[in-house]
């Protein structure tokens, strides 16, 4: 408790009241680093995992004078699913395009293993309506696939409907849900899906996290899920990595929540340290998804109007 | 029996269609119409170009488009204006430096008008072989990246994240482009290139369910305007490179309007 407090004081991150992740206690984290000492960083020493599918280190990203992202490690590893969470603006997507070569880092350094097929199902999927192409042609385009294997994939993500539909006419949960085919047809060693639960209702959520779940352990790809929402992460992932500009920490959610001897391992911190990140919200969840009590009535001034921003 | 320079006119102004076509749909699937807008107006320096070293004008012209896409795409890494005001700043200064340029080396005789809007009845043999040689060998090299295109035109980052090599795929684009734009020159002008590449386009939308057949149906859309448009400037004396984008832009106006009143009776 007084490291995180001190954290958060400390820090010297942002204005008050900004989001401030402070999960140290799961046990797995670095300290964290703000003045981008990269050889004075304590783990900075760990080498590149080239067993990894994808391993980064060090990575730092800066726009316009703005530090996006600071020293971020990362590793992906076949038939793990790792969530990225944090508040809007934390840089999940920068990192995600970083690591998918989308936008080159200004420090720090990626390896991607040789063997590597990226099945990537982007934030957004807004198709201009000028391209005429129906879904088919769309899943073969670029892809050795037949009819039989886009109308297979269609019907594993629930799509089957729209195999003949035009692109421009999906709705946005469709255009997702369609995306997410392409890159299972793409036979992907690792799954990225970057908010993949915009424009899907709550039912179809979990059962979206319940098939990714599925054919994660029929085909033991890895996986990348980008998400705001803790309390989807707390049932879907292995590992979750907490971002914030720099990685805040990792853990195992799950297994964290349901082990009896949690308590006992990481102390009431690590629970606390979640209602801490999730009063960002205007209610917190424990780490069984129950509702509990925010921080001190008083310390979140800008409760309201936060939750309508991760809420949105 | 047709005089021989309607005849090449006609050969001339067919093979241009044939050739905008897939050319004028990828522009504008890739919203590009101002790109090369801006590529077409900065080769009256092309022109200014050839005057001055006495160089081919088609060469000189292609050098220069593709000088000019280079500067655009440098231009288009800076952040503190949207592309569209850097293309506006290009495509008019390009024109006025143009302008000055061929005055300065033809003299006030030049017939400017002439590479504003071309002259399709001025077509030579030589015009031809261009036309159908280059032609072939731009809708080659269009053939062999016509799907990485299209992946890119249907969502950029998720090419580029499977590995589409997005960069040399444009800047073959680009080159193409280029070719087309300073092969049409001489027969469209500069103002009018860029209309008879994305008009046909635009007006077969509306009919078209695949990214191939709005390339087929542009090309019988842009034949159709080259004959309705010849027609008319045979009778009338009307200029021919614009009586034909005329009869273009009339059926892409009839093309889309039906279009929207269509969905508005379905919706």
């Amino acid at each position: 408790m007084p490291e995180t407090t001190a954290d958060r004081q400390g820090g010297g991150r942002g204005p008050a009241g900004e989001a401030t992740c402070a999960v140290d206690a799961c046990g797995c984290s670095h300290a964290h680093h703000h003045h981008g000492e990269v050889m004075s960083r304590p783990r900075a020493s760990l080498p590149l995992d080239s067993a990894a599918l994808l391993s980064a280190r060090g990575v730092g990203l800066a726009r316009s004078g703005r530090t996006i992202l600071e020293g971020v490690d990362i590793d992906l590893h076949d038939g793990e699913i790792v969530t990225l969470i944090g508040p809007n603006g934390a840089g999940k997507t920068s990192l995600v395009r970083v690591l998918l070569g989308l936008e080159r880092a200004d420090t720090g350094e990626i390896n991607r293993r040789r063997d590597l097929v990226v099945g990537y199902a982007p934030q957004r999927f807004d198709i201009d309506a000028a391209l005429p192409m129906t879904v088919e042609r769309f899943l073969r385009l670029g892809i050795a696939a037949n009819r039989a294997d886009v109308a297979a994939a269609l019907a594993e993500v629930g799509a089957s409907r729209v195999i003949d539909s035009q692109l421009a006419s999906l709705s946005g949960g469709e255009a997702q849900r369609m995306v997410l085919a392409r890159a299972l047809l793409r036979r992907p060693n690792l799954l990225v899906l970057d908010e993949p639960v915009r424009g899907v209702d709550y039912a179809g959520e979990a059962e979206l996290y319940t098939l990714i779940g599925r054919l994660r352990g029929e085909r033991g790809f890895g996986v990348l899920l980008v998400s705001h929402d803790l309390h989807v992460v707390m049932g879907a992932s292995d590992r979750v990595v907490c971002l914030n500009r720099h990685v805040c920490c990792s853990g195992v959610p799950r297994v964290v929540a349901k082990d009896p001897e949690y308590e006992r391992l990481f102390g009431s911190d690590a629970a606390r340290a979640f209602a801490v990140y999730e009063h960002h919200h205007d209610h917190a969840h424990d780490l069984a998804g129950e509702t509990v009590a925010t921080v001190p009535a008083g310390s979140q001034p800008a409760a309201s109007e936060t939750h309508d921003r991760i809420e949105q | 029996m047709i005089e021989p320079f309607l005849l090449r006119a006609l050969a001339a102004a067919i093979g241009l269609a044939l050739l905008a076509a897939p050319l004028g749909s990828l522009v504008v699937w890739s919203r590009m119409a101002y790109f090369g807008e801006t590529m077409a107006q900065a080769s009256l320096l092309g022109v200014a170009l050839s005057l001055a070293l006495g160089q081919s004008l088609t060469l000189s012209v292609l050098a220069v488009a593709i000088i000019a896409a280079l500067l655009i795409l440098l231009l288009g890494e800076q952040r503190l204006l949207p592309l569209d005001s850097v293309l506006g700043l290009m495509h008019h200064g390009s024109l006025a430096a143009g302008v000055i340029a061929t005055a300065a080396l033809a003299g006030p005789s030049v017939d400017l008008l002439g590479y504003l809007f071309g002259d399709i009845f001025a077509v030579t043999e030589a015009d031809l072989y261009w036309i159908y040689g280059g032609g072939a060998v731009v809708l080659g090299v269009l053939w062999l990246v016509w799907q990485p295109l299209l992946r890119l035109a249907v969502h950029h980052e998720l090419a580029v994240a499977e590995g589409v090599p997005a960069r040399r795929v444009k800047a073959v684009f680009m080159v193409l482009l280029a070719t087309t734009i300073a092969i049409a020159i001489k027969i469209l002008g500069i103002l009018l290139v860029i209309a008879f590449l994305i008009v046909p386009a635009a007006a077969a939308r509306p009919f078209a369910t695949t990214p191939e057949r709005m390339v087929a149906i542009a090309a019988g859309i842009a034949v159709a305007g080259v004959l309705v448009g010849l027609e008319i400037s045979a009778r009338s004396d009307a200029p021919g490179g614009p009586a034909i984008v005329l009869v273009l832009a009339i059926l892409a106006l009839v093309s889309l309007l039906a279009a929207s009143t269509g969905l508005r009776r379905r919706s």
